[in-house]
């Protein structure tokens, strides 16, 4: 009876933990990968610690464990928050943190070890694949089960957001996964071919919509108005950004597989809806950003409220490179080239990693019956840090990426290439040492951030909010 | 036959978005979702509208 008049924090409490510590091993393994680029004997000639093993754990961790920690922490208090009922099935949902948790560390262990199905951001074989799928279908029956409960009439939007991210993704890692095994490490593909192909691009580019995008523009619609201290900018505005985003995203896929054996009209068709998509996106956008008018004071003395615009604001970047990108003309420049990286960290680093952390920066002192962070001196700090290393990353990458995509196309006038592979790769030294740089200094804001947690946290008596006997409505 | 149903589907799927943006800036749900957008500070106020607040609430 007492436990059904509190909020249940403590699973909320353990994903916002380890967000910080997974945010720190990811970004970590990124900047080990990236020194190795600069300067190859970094992997000492072991197999263990070669590129080709450590960047998809890199990714892995980075999407999975910090970003996925960082939703099942923040959709985990806002479904409970926003509908005024305590979480649906305690123990269900500590067994989705300690799943999701055993999950990364299977993933930690078989990835360096070269066990891989080759799909990217699925690279897990088909046992890890299976035990995903079991703390993914409890993840959805918590999070359903805690709306079905809900003690007010509304659902809001934020957990729309939700709703349609852990749906999706069920979906398709279901799909995509499908596999014969051969053994217990190794198991193939059931789908062939060009089939193959746009099975994981369709999965790949709806994680980036579906996992990296409309989950965290749930936390967005949370935090943002949260923080600035007033509703968001237009709730109806936010009704048509979330049926538009969501009916778009899900045909973009294509567009990681221009000028290859994919049909014609189904690439025309990605880059149609690719193009579409910066419309909902920058709808989106505007909708968060506009939530500070009438408060812009805010961006002066509050670094949370930093944190989240600037997410934003690269948001708003990103999905305009997108777009861009995914042009059948563009992309026969970009592609390959680095800089498609370069666009995926200013949107998992601007974007997704700025909104987690301003967002925990609101949400760990609640956690832990306190005012504040112990200090927002240091949040100022993490700020600067975060942002001039993803400016550095990302337009080290920019110059990088067009420098290969024009060398890569020049032609003598025999129509022989003008440089060799090697040619454009030593260009790339100063471009790969300033992203190891920028890199560095995101992980460093890490540091800080984990050091603020920790005096925040340490001492502090966990608490679980009570929830309001009175519904709202 | 197939361009046929290519264009009334995309024409179904334009009334539907059409449809959506009609209902969300309708004036009916006008009062509804000012009420939806105020439901991140509704537990707060009626938190402390309550008798006593339990262990360690700070909000």
């Amino acid at each position: 009876m007492e436990q059904q008049q509190t909020y249940n924090y403590k699973v909320v409490r353990q994903f916002a933990i380890m967000t910080v510590v997974w945010g720190i091993v990811g970004m970590l393994v990124g900047v080990i990968i990236a020194a190795q680029l600069v300067w190859p004997v970094l992997n000492f000639d072991l197999p263990w610690l070669t590129f080709s093993r450590l960047r998809p754990l890199h990714t892995n961790a980075v999407i999975f464990a910090f970003g996925g920690s960082a939703l099942f922490a923040t959709s985990y208090y806002i479904v409970q928050r926003t509908c005024q009922t305590r979480l649906f099935c305690d123990g269900l949902a500590s067994f989705t943190f300690w799943g999701w948790q055993v999950v990364i560390l299977l993933a930690a262990v078989s990835l360096p070890l070269g066990l891989t199905s080759g799909k990217e951001y699925a690279e897990l074989e088909w046992p890890i694949d299976l035990l995903i799928a079991v703390v993914w279908v409890s993840y959805a029956v918590v999070f359903f089960g805690t709306v079905v409960k809900r003690r007010v009439k509304h659902i809001y939007v934020a957990n729309w957001f939700f709703a349609a991210f852990i749906i999706t993704i069920a979906v398709l890692h279901i799909v995509n996964s499908a596999a014969i095994p051969v053994t217990l490490f190794k198991s193939y593909s059931a789908y062939p071919g060009a089939m193959d192909a746009m099975v994981q691009w369709w999965y790949g580019h709806n994680a980036v919509g579906f996992f990296l995008t409309a989950a965290f523009l749930g936390m967005m619609y949370y935090f943002v108005p949260k923080q600035a201290g007033r509703p968001v900018f237009s709730y109806r505005l936010s009704v048509v950004h979330f049926w538009a985003l969501i009916s778009l995203y899900m045909w973009a896929g294509p567009h990681h597989l221009h000028y290859t054996a994919l049909p014609n009209w189904v690439q025309s068709t990605g880059m149609a809806f690719s193009l579409m998509l910066l419309a909902p996106s920058w709808g989106g956008m505007i909708n968060g950003i506009m939530t500070l008018s009438g408060a812009w004071h805010k961006l002066r003395t509050d670094p949370i409220i930093r944190f989240l615009i600037v997410a934003l604001s690269f948001y708003g970047m990103s999905t305009f490179e997108g777009p861009m990108m995914s042009i059948k003309t563009v992309n026969a420049l970009s592609h390959y080239t680095d800089w498609t990286i370069g666009h995926v960290h200013s949107g998992a680093l601007g974007w997704v990693a700025m909104i987690s952390i301003g967002s925990l920066y609101v949400l760990i002192p609640v956690l832990f019956g306190k005012d504040r962070m112990y200090s927002v001196k240091l949040i100022e700090w993490h700020f600067w840090m975060s942002t001039i290393g993803v400016v550095l990353y990302i337009v080290a990458l920019w110059i990088a990426g067009i420098t290969q995509g024009l060398m890569w196309r020049a032609v003598n006038p025999d129509g022989t290439l003008t440089y060799s592979f090697v040619e454009s790769l030593v260009q790339m030294y100063p471009y790969y040492f300033v992203r190891f740089l920028g890199g560095a200094i995101f992980l460093g804001g890490m540091f800080v951030m984990a050091y603020n947690v920790w005096k925040t946290a340490a001492g502090a008596k966990p608490v679980n909010a009570a929830i309001p006997q009175v519904a709202a409505h | 036959m197939t361009g046929i149903l290519q264009g009334l589907l995309t024409l179904l799927l334009m009334a539907l978005f059409i449809g959506i943006v009609w209902w969300a800036y309708g004036k009916k749900q006008k009062k509804h979702f000012d009420e939806a957008a105020n439901l991140p500070f509704a537990d707060e106020e009626s938190a402390r509208r309550g008798k006593q607040p339990h262990e360690g609430e700070k909000q």
